[in-house]
């Protein structure tokens, strides 16, 4: 088998000492943001992207996705034992989970969130290895008419699948947009928005955009807040297995969890978050006794938890094999490749074996590292609980503005940062969520570039985009997601499935 | 109908993008607008910034009849002392070097905090400030100054 082969060579070089340690490095980072509420991997993965530059392309991005991944098994620790989401992918873990921990069955709990995420996170490996060559090669038949339209249907179903209002979420990503077109136009070299300064020639970084958005903005508000009463179910955590009778339970409940992980996390605008709510949604609408949720299902532990490891991992798939992200933290995962000077898309996988199977390899290798440091040392996590967030955000910021700064030695870009800061303040208060901004974004100047490559191939007829069959399909199937959002009752319905907590 | 729309969250949601197409479309007039075989410079600009410019529209439209309210409680002293806390370190990296800037950076900050206690700070940025000169100076290897000038 030829994706056995794939795997092998990738873990070759995963196991290499450097890989290995930045493997370790991103799971650790991510299971301790994944612990702490108020840090998210998106702010965490924007600060930390910067000092990635100094080591190869491979192990950066096998810290990076460690972080992602490793931060949706910590998220569940806080979930059960202190009843706040350390992330929010695993706001749902909260409802049962800690209903859970309140019984004495915290355990058992913490046992199948992981044991869960595990198995999750080796069935969406294998789903990475088999899918992914086939796709890149579809990906190679593009032209930049097809990839204009693959794009229009990624920002598409980003937004109808955001949280919140699909107006504000279009209305953001159009602002992502245009942010994007700061700079030297690549057509015709000409200036735009750059207001005379030399350093926006360049156009405005991504790194000062989501560090400030994510990070500073993040601070701000929470700052406002004042610091919730943590009761953490301290009483020993003794037996960390479940019983035969819920380990019955909770299998069903994981493989549904990961199938339906898996498929989310490949769509546009799906990711960790979306799996989790939906699973957890399915769970409680084929229970045979769904009064049992909220008061200690295992079946609510074990269906999210999974799902959020599995749409974690397998929302790489489009990043890698195409190109393009759909979510924000895949967003940050092209940046981290063109800062080391690889241009995202099919050709990849071709080009850099070594990058592209290596690190889906450490993915397996990054899981079974969260499964020893999350339950064994469970213990430390929970100490980390108690460090008050007055002294946590110090740190934040000084990461973010140490890293900002080393991206380019430019101190014109931490300006730039508490500018963003700002703005994602604003935005988080008038109820306009910032990651379509972010998508739209990255997107933007891809779009652009695509867009007037096909208007020159059809000399300026639009028609090409419906001439052209995968164009049309594509385009189709995003003009429906459109409609199908519009229909009333969708709509209704989906704001009741975001609203489940 | 003025006090209900000062607190409204779709006003000012409306309000912000509204400005800010319109401004791109009036920065963008300078910019050749070309044709779509041969999309100038102002193409985009135009084009995107009139769309936000509509969807801004269409919040203030949306925020006479119904209404969000927007939690008016602004977090000023974090939004201002993080603001200028970062502004000065970008200012002062350069110029002072590393050690200062983070002294101001971490200090400015821990100050625009409602639960701000002196000598806890005072203590926080002395460790802190060791912290990162270890890790990204000796560890990791950023080629900063620790003082300029000197």
């Amino acid at each position: 088998m030829d994706v056995f082969n794939h795997l092998i060579f990738g873990f070759g070089v995963a196991i290499s000492l450097q890989n290995l340690f930045y493997c370790l490095v991103g799971v650790t980072v991510g299971t301790l943001i994944g612990v702490l509420p108020g840090v998210g991997p998106l702010a965490t993965i924007a600060m930390l992207l910067p000092i990635t530059y100094n080591v190869s392309a491979v192990a950066a991005l096998i810290m990076l996705a460690g972080i992602y991944y490793g931060a949706q098994y910590g998220g569940s620790t806080t979930a059960i034992l202190v009843n706040l989401p350390g992330e929010t992918s695993s706001v749902v873990t909260c409802i049962d989970g800690h209903q859970m921990a309140r019984q004495g069955r915290a355990g058992a709990a913490l046992a199948v969130a992981a044991l869960g995420s595990f198995f999750a996170g080796t069935v969406s490996t294998l789903l990475i290895a088999l899918f992914s060559p086939p796709l890149a090669k579809v990906g190679q038949s593009f032209g930049a008419p097809e990839y204009f339209s693959l794009m229009v249907l990624g920002l598409i179903s980003a937004v109808v699948l955001a949280h919140g209002s699909v107006v504000k979420a279009v209305a953001m990503m159009v602002f992502g947009l245009l942010l994007g077109l700061v700079g030297t136009d690549g057509n015709t070299g000409g200036q735009r928005f750059t207001f005379g300064l030399i350093t926006l020639a360049d156009g405005i970084g991504f790194v000062p955009v989501a560090v400030g958005v994510f990070g500073v903005g993040e601070i701000i508000a929470n700052l406002m807040a004042p610091e919730e009463k943590r009761s953490i179910v301290m009483e020993k955590i003794s037996n960390l297995w479940p019983t035969m009778a819920e380990f019955r339970q909770a299998w069903p409940a994981v493989i549904r969890g990961t199938a339906l992980g898996s498929i989310l996390g490949v769509l546009p605008g799906g990711g960790a978050t979306l799996s989790s709510f939906a699973a957890y949604v399915f769970e409680k609408k084929i229970a045979k006794d769904p009064s049992r949720f909220g008061r200690g299902a295992i079946e609510g532990v074990a269906g999210p938890e999974s799902a959020n490891n599995a749409g974690a991992q397998t929302s790489f798939i489009p990043m890698l094999t195409l190109g393009i992200p759909g979510n924000a933290v895949m967003a940050l995962m092209i940046g981290a490749l063109t800062i080391h000077g690889i241009q995202p898309g099919p050709q990849v996988m071709t080009e850099r074996p070594t990058l592209f199977w290596g690190m889906v390899a450490s993915m397996w290798i990054g899981n079974l590292m969260l499964v020893i440091i999350n339950l064994p040392l469970i213990g430390i996590w929970v100490q980390l609980l108690k460090v008050p967030y007055r002294l946590l955000y110090l740190a934040i910021l000084l990461f973010c503005a140490i890293g900002v700064y080393s991206v380019n030695n430019n101190a014109f870009e931490v300006v730039l940062t508490a500018m963003f800061g700002v703005l994602g303040y604003v935005f988080l208060k008038l109820g306009c969520e910032p990651a379509p901004m972010l998508l739209g974004f990255i997107l933007g100047p891809m779009m652009e570039e695509n867009l007037r490559r096909a208007m020159r191939i059809s000399s300026g007829d639009p028609m090409i985009f419906i001439n052209r069959p995968i164009s049309l399909g594509l385009l189709i199937a995003a003009a429906l997601l459109l409609i199908i959002v519009a229909l009333p009752g969708v709509r209704s319905k989906r704001e009741e499935a975001f609203q489940e907590n | 109908m003025k006090a209900r729309l000062l607190d409204n969250k779709d006003f000012w949601a409306g309000a912000l993008l509204a400005a800010i197409g319109v401004a791109a479309v009036v920065l963008a007039r300078d910019y050749p607008f070309g044709t779509s075989l041969r999309m100038g410079p102002g193409y985009f600009p135009t084009v995107l910034g009139a769309t936000l410019a509509l969807f801004g529209g269409f919040f203030l439209v949306r925020s006479l009849r119904a209404a969000e309210t927007l939690d008016t409680n602004w977090s000023l002293r974090a939004l201002i002392g993080l603001t200028v806390s970062l502004i000065l370190f970008g200012a002062l990296i350069d110029r002072a070097g590393f050690v200062p800037a983070l002294v101001v950076l971490i200090f400015g900050s821990a100050a625009s905090s409602t639960e701000f206690k002196f000598r806890e700070v005072l203590l926080l940025t002395a460790i802190l400030t060791v912290f990162a000169v270890v890790l990204f100076i000796w560890a990791i290897g950023l080629p900063y100054r620790l003082f300029a000038g000197f």
